[in-house]
């Protein structure tokens, strides 16, 4: 175990009981991961500065929260590099409770003057919403911590020479342009390394450095009449290092991913109509993040963000925990901060509580919500849990941190069965694989999903490759229609690297492990139109 | 509050001209490559955020960043800071180099470009960049006070809303000699208006670079008055129906055509202005004939910015005249390539719809039987060749029969294109400014594709 590993096991133990706890889906860390780094002493003494500034001020709480943010992305397409950048911010956003009212103030200007001036202006803030106060904040209690922590990886993708990087995508576009009938390939890269120091009045002082990693591919096939088809392989977004996106073996696989965009091309436009529907965990991820993973925000259930990404019907508390019923018996969704390889993956979030694991569906009843510190208090006699979830974040040092969803997982039903165990049993179905348009409405009932590679079931077995597929249907409903569920060995975790929310909207990165599912008598549309 | 506590506005705290191009040139200064670009964003923003009668977050930044592009031979990157002391300006150029030097060859690779003359375009209004928490907390407050009485009838109105102000300044400096400099400011308030009984729900919105034309009492009396309208809303059976699209509506639909009006996607095939065969279909109608589409930086009602992110100018840049297709959007490579002059991206330069000179009324009163939309919500594409997409009605979805909103309508989940909605036009409202750089009309618009019923409030 590294001394990373063993830090964090010290600064709180709770947390590493409850990642052994997790059992199947706590993937083993390497052992040769990167050593968490130390605070910068700086950063410290300009964080401490804007704390004793808003103790001025008048804050009862305050935080300082300073971000090192370094990005890299990079596109190509055919045979050349559409664009490198690199990105690098750095800054300090300093968060004030004063009578019960929150005020934010984020600034660049990383001296002691800097740091006094923003906690001045988030004091200014906090004063100035007195006069829109009907709800004084009140935050549930978190144990002090000092510590670090990181993100475990074997290799800094930031590290890793750029020209390593372009060969690889390279090498991946060119397997592809190597199939008949490809005439355009798109590969890229996202990689993200964010080192973070929390403190707050309470003594908490944490930093820690999380990596995250975004590879994607799509290869375009032109029939002879012009027509088109683009397939997009599902490579999900991690919290992992460089190791990670060697493992994908991109060179090796291209062509093969290339060659369903040509098949697209002849296979057979859906028929619309009721189908049962057997959905891959590159394609159920998705369904899970929009339907169950923003229903379950308590923010939206209570109304805050009615403005913008909208509420839920997972509403009003009082009346859903414990008496909602979301689907069958075996179907059990879990929320946790702390899978490894996941993408929301943390030592502790933005208000320093610990990482957490929790059963948000629980045999198909809804059980509990996604909190902060100050959300507890809305619930907390409903569930009988008396602390944060630890759904606090903030994409950068600019943006105030808010609720946002942790990793939400469906876990693996008890017999371990496999997606073609599924298609075994099944007599006439849809199969569908990857994401593809996704839209949901702003409580979260009716959506509709599109994906990538779509194959019709008759009598058990696969017949044929279908196109212009989309289901649409209503959360609960669907839900209730889950009637088969894969075993651990299926299990597979996707994620979304930008998921935006909040006003102003923020990015952020969460994953979610599922195993393949049938659903009964789904609606299906045909999605192509001519001009 | 008093005025010494109040914090300042966004003006103080932007670069003016003189610091940016200081700034520009001390980062050119630095580098040592064949040619380097240097884009500059100076920002401020503050804003304020409401639900349930509380402020829940309010926010400032202040920051400053630079972003470099070297070129060197026929190799070209980027990357960005905003740590700006000497020596993190250098490290970021030596990135820069690092990464260029090591990317290949881009055989699409153009020279920076040199000196230009811009339009000038004062898109600055100190009014927003002066919107203090001060001022934003009792334009929240008149608007909360507004939608409770607008909402009396139904009880006590929940709302829920968000204000923000920004005021930016952009530099772009080549080492060939060009430099440009902008400022603007926009504002952005909207509300959402809830009734107690959970069954009507209302939203309005308004934006401008010009906080003083915005009335914020206005907009939580108006999202009020939609939920109280909206409560108990009927269900009808999806399908085609006639509908009526609020301004607002229109902006989150039209502006996605900016997409397809890249003129290399429809040169190799990939777009609805792609011609069969190949070529595009420039010149030849692609909408209805009262359909006009068009970009203007100088554009008072739009106030854009004059250049692009390479310092390119911009100007006035008619997409649809007449229903017909008149220009596409070539980058400086595609234009030389195919022999055209440059036009930058689409839609930078804000972009008007116009055509029509009636009002969203006189839309409704001319209606038999239709749908009344007020915005759509979570839009996504379906199909890049016909710009077909799915999304919801949200916050006030009305049944118009004979010329008069008669009952409030379920949510529908849609699937159209905007596009081919524009070549089923029945009428089209004149334009309105719906948000900074936005030109709206309303539009009423043959067999709508309301696809399934949503249950959402």
């Amino acid at each position: 175990m590294s001394p990373t590993r063993r830090d964090f096991i010290k600064t709180t133990a709770a947390t590493a009981a409850s990642v052994a706890a997790c059992g199947p889906l706590a993937l083993q860390a390497s052992p040769q991961t990167l050593a968490a780094p130390t605070a910068d002493p700086a950063a410290i003494e300009v964080a401490s500065e804007a704390l004793n500034a808003a103790r001025k001020a008048g804050a009862s709480y305050a935080d300082a929260r300073i971000g090192r943010y370094r990005r890299q992305v990079i596109n190509t397409r055919e045979r050349q590099v559409a664009g490198v950048t690199d990105t690098e911010s750095y800054g300090l956003g300093v968060r004030t409770l004063i009578d019960g009212c929150w005020g934010f103030a984020a600034t660049s200007a990383m001296t002691r003057d800097g740091a006094q001036k923003a906690a001045r202006e988030a004091a200014i803030m906090s004063q100035a919403a007195r006069i829109v106060r009907k709800r004084r904040v009140e935050l549930a209690p978190v144990k002090p911590v000092t510590g670090t922590w990181t993100t475990p990886v074997q290799r800094d993708p930031l590290e890793v020479p750029i020209e390593e990087k372009i060969a690889l995508l390279l090498a991946a576009n060119e397997a592809a342009l190597k199939v008949a009938g490809i005439r355009f390939v798109n590969s890229g890269l996202a990689l993200l390394r964010e080192v973070k120091t929390l403190l707050t009045t309470e003594g908490t002082n944490v930093t820690q450095t999380m990596y995250r990693v975004g590879p994607a591919f799509a290869a375009t096939a032109v029939g002879s009449s012009g027509d088109f088809q683009v397939y997009e392989h599902e490579l999900a977004p991690r919290g992992q290092g460089w190791e990670y996106i060697e493992s994908l073996n991109m060179p090796g696989n291209a062509g093969r991913w290339a060659t369903l965009a040509v098949e697209k091309l002849s296979a057979r436009s859906v028929e619309p109509g009721q189908y049962d529907l057997i959905l891959d965990p590159t394609n159920l991820w998705l369904t899970i993040h929009e339907s169950i993973g923003h229903s379950t925000e308590l923010d939206r259930a209570i109304g805050e963000e009615a403005n913008y990404a909208g509420t839920s019907f997972v509403a009003p508390p009082e009346k859903m925990i414990g008496q909602l019923r979301f689907g069958p018996a075996f179907m059990n969704i879990q929320a946790d901060r702390t899978q490894d390889g996941s993408l929301s993956r943390v030592g502790w979030d933005d208000e320093g509580v610990p990482a957490d694991q929790w059963l948000v569906i629980d045999k198909g009843l809804f059980k509990d919500y996604q909190t902060t510190r100050e959300q507890v208090a809305r619930i907390q006699k409903l569930t009988g849990v008396t602390k944060s979830h630890g759904c606090s974040f903030a994409e950068s040092w600019k943006a105030v941190q808010f609720q946002r969803m942790p990793n939400i997982s469906l876990l693996p039903g008890d017999r371990d069965i496999s997606l073609d165990d599924i298609i075994s049993a099944t007599d006439r179905a849809i199969v569908i694989k990857n994401r593809g348009s996704w839209s949901i409405d702003h409580q979260r009932f009716n959506f509709q999903f599109s994906g990538q590679a779509f194959y019709e079931v008759r009598g058990g077995k696969i017949v044929g490759m279908l196109r212009d597929v989309a289901y649409q249907s209503n959360t609960p409903v669907f839900w209730s229609s889950m009637d088969m569920i894969g075993g651990k060995s299926s299990y597979w975790m996707g994620g979304s690297f930008n998921d935006g929310k909040g006003e102003p909207s923020q990015s952020s990165s969460v994953s979610h492990g599922c195993v393949p599912a049938r659903f009964r008598n789904v609606t299906i549309l045909n999605t192509a139109r001519s001009v | 509050m008093s005025a010494q506590t109040s914090t300042q506005g966004g003006g103080s705290t932007l670069l003016s001209r003189d610091e940016a191009r200081a700034l520009a040139d001390r980062v050119l200064s630095f580098s040592t490559a064949d040619e380097t670009r240097v884009n500059v964003s100076s920002e401020w923003s503050g804003n304020t955020r409401f639900a349930a009668a509380s402020i829940t977050t309010s926010g400032g930044v202040t920051d400053t960043s630079v972003t470099v592009t070297v070129t060197i031979g026929k190799r070209q990157a980027s990357a960005s800071t905003n740590v700006l002391d000497d020596g993190s300006l250098k490290r970021t150029i030596d990135l820069a180099a690092r990464l260029a030097r090591l990317s290949p060859e881009d055989p699409e690779l153009l020279p920076e470009l040199g000196p230009q003359t811009y339009a000038t375009v004062n898109a600055y209004i100190q009014r927003t960049a002066d919107l203090d928490p001060e001022i934003r907390n009792g334009a929240v407050s008149r608007a909360i006070e507004a939608a409770t009485a607008a909402g009396k009838s139904a009880g006590e109105m929940f709302s829920a809303g968000f204000l923000v102000a920004n005021a930016r300044a952009v530099a772009v400096a080549t080492s060939n000699g060009l430099f440009a400099y902008h400022r603007t400011t926009d504002a952005d308030f909207s509300v959402t208006a809830r009734t107690p009984d959970g069954t009507g729900s209302g939203w309005a919105s308004a934006g401008s670079r010009n906080w003083g034309t915005m009335d914020p009492a206005a907009i939580g009396r108006i999202a009020a008055q939609k939920a109280v309208a909206s409560r108990n809303p009927q269900t009808i059976e999806p399908g085609l129906y006639t509908a009526v699209l609020e301004p607002l509506a229109v902006t989150d639909l039209v502006p996605l055509l900016g997409g397809a009006l890249s003129a290399r996607t429809a040169d190799e095939g990939r777009s609805p202005f792609s011609k069969p065969g190949g070529g595009t279909r420039i010149g030849e109608k692609v909408v209805d004939e009262r359909v006009t589409m068009y970009s203007d930086p100088a554009d008072p009602a739009l106030l854009g910015q004059p250049f692009d992110a390479e310092g390119l100018p911009l100007s006035r840049m008619v997409w649809i005249e007449k229903g017909v297709l008149k220009n596409l959007a070539y980058s400086r490579f595609w234009a030389q390539r195919q022999g055209v002059r440059p036009t930058g991206p689409a839609l930078a330069g804000g972009l008007t719809l116009g055509g029509g000179t009636t009002s969203t009324e006189e839309l409704i009163v001319g209606c038999a039987r239709g749908i009344l939309v007020t915005h759509f919500f979570y839009i996504r594409s379906l199909d890049a060749r016909t710009v077909l997409q799915t999304g919801l009605t949200r916050d006030g979805t009305f049944l118009i029969e004979q010329g008069k909103i008669t009952r409030a309508l379920k949510n529908f989940r849609w699937n159209e294109s905007p596009l081919l909605m524009l070549n089923r036009l029945e009428d089209i409202g004149r334009p309105e400014p719906t948000t900074a750089g936005r030109m709206m009309p309303a539009l009423r618009v043959r067999d709508f594709n309301f696809s399934s019923l949503s249950d959402a409030v």
